[in-house]
């Protein structure tokens, strides 16, 4: 059977100890879909390295919030994470494997890299006023329909 | 993050237990500075069979304890990833400085 479409909406302040809570929150939505453990393994992790892209880069000050979306249309999950905070100066530099503007913070530089290894695509965009929106895309391949299949 | 570790025939195994990002990510630094300190060992084995998440923040953990361990001699070995640290380490070539074992 077929998800219906869906949408929820966090929003909280850029620390660190969201990072499991978002984790958590975008795994938990995503369970209606009835994905592999290993399909939201890997959502967990693509969601895990966007937070902290807000956490350590976003806001120097400490101070600002994340907004977590997350859109079910039929089998796929549509998950967007934004801030309003300093913003990344060259998007596609950023986006390239090990590059990293904190490299004396042991930062491997590997975030996009691992966001866009564990998702379908992965969309990086400057906002109008502020700040960073990522969007990922993701296919669920019902875990039913795989084992009726097999 | 709970780290648990023991000294048998001069290897050190560690015992990563729980998540591994940004947040936990200060304290299983320390805590590893401070186990690799001391003991009598000239192999360390971390193993991951516990560790129930890990994001790219790890790799900036482990080779930063690599970076060290290289100046005494110390090789560091890895067993027991889960499918997504597996596919992590594979994409950043940790298995290069870092060999997985079985």
């Amino acid at each position: 059977m077929r998800s219906q479409n869906n949408f929820m909406e966090v929003t909280f302040k850029a620390i660190s100890i969201n990072e499991a809570f978002a984790r958590i929150c975008v795994s938990g939505f995503c369970v209606q879909l009835n994905p592999t453990v290993d399909e939201i393994n890997d959502i967990k992790t693509a969601v895990s390295e966007a937070v902290t892209n807000c956490v350590v880069h976003a806001y120097p000050k400490h101070n600002g919030m994340v907004v977590l979306r997350c859109e079910i249309e039929g089998d796929n999950v549509k998950i967007v994470i934004q801030d309003k905070g300093v913003g990344i100066k060259d998007i596609s530099k950023a986006r390239e494997p090990f590059f990293t503007t904190k490299p004396d913070d042991e930062r491997s530089g590997m975030g996009f890299s691992v966001m866009e290894s564990f998702m379908d695509r992965v969309e990086v965009e400057k906002n109008e006023d502020k700040g960073i929106t990522v969007t990922m895309y993701k296919r669920i391949n019902n875990l039913q329909e795989q084992v009726n299949n097999a | 993050m709970q780290i648990k570790s023991k000294v048998y025939n001069n290897t050190l195994y560690v015992l990563l237990c729980g998540e591994l990002d940004e947040h936990s990510a200060i304290h299983t630094r320390i805590t590893l500075d401070n186990v690799f300190a001391g003991g009598d060992f000239n192999q360390i084995i971390i193993d991951l069979s516990e560790l129930e998440f890990m994001d790219s923040t790890g790799i900036g953990v482990l080779i930063g304890r690599y970076k060290k361990m290289k100046d005494r001699n110390i090789p560091i070995y890895i067993c027991n990833p889960s499918k997504q640290a597996e596919k992590i380490f594979k994409m950043t070539g940790l298995y290069d400085i870092m060999p997985k074992i079985v």
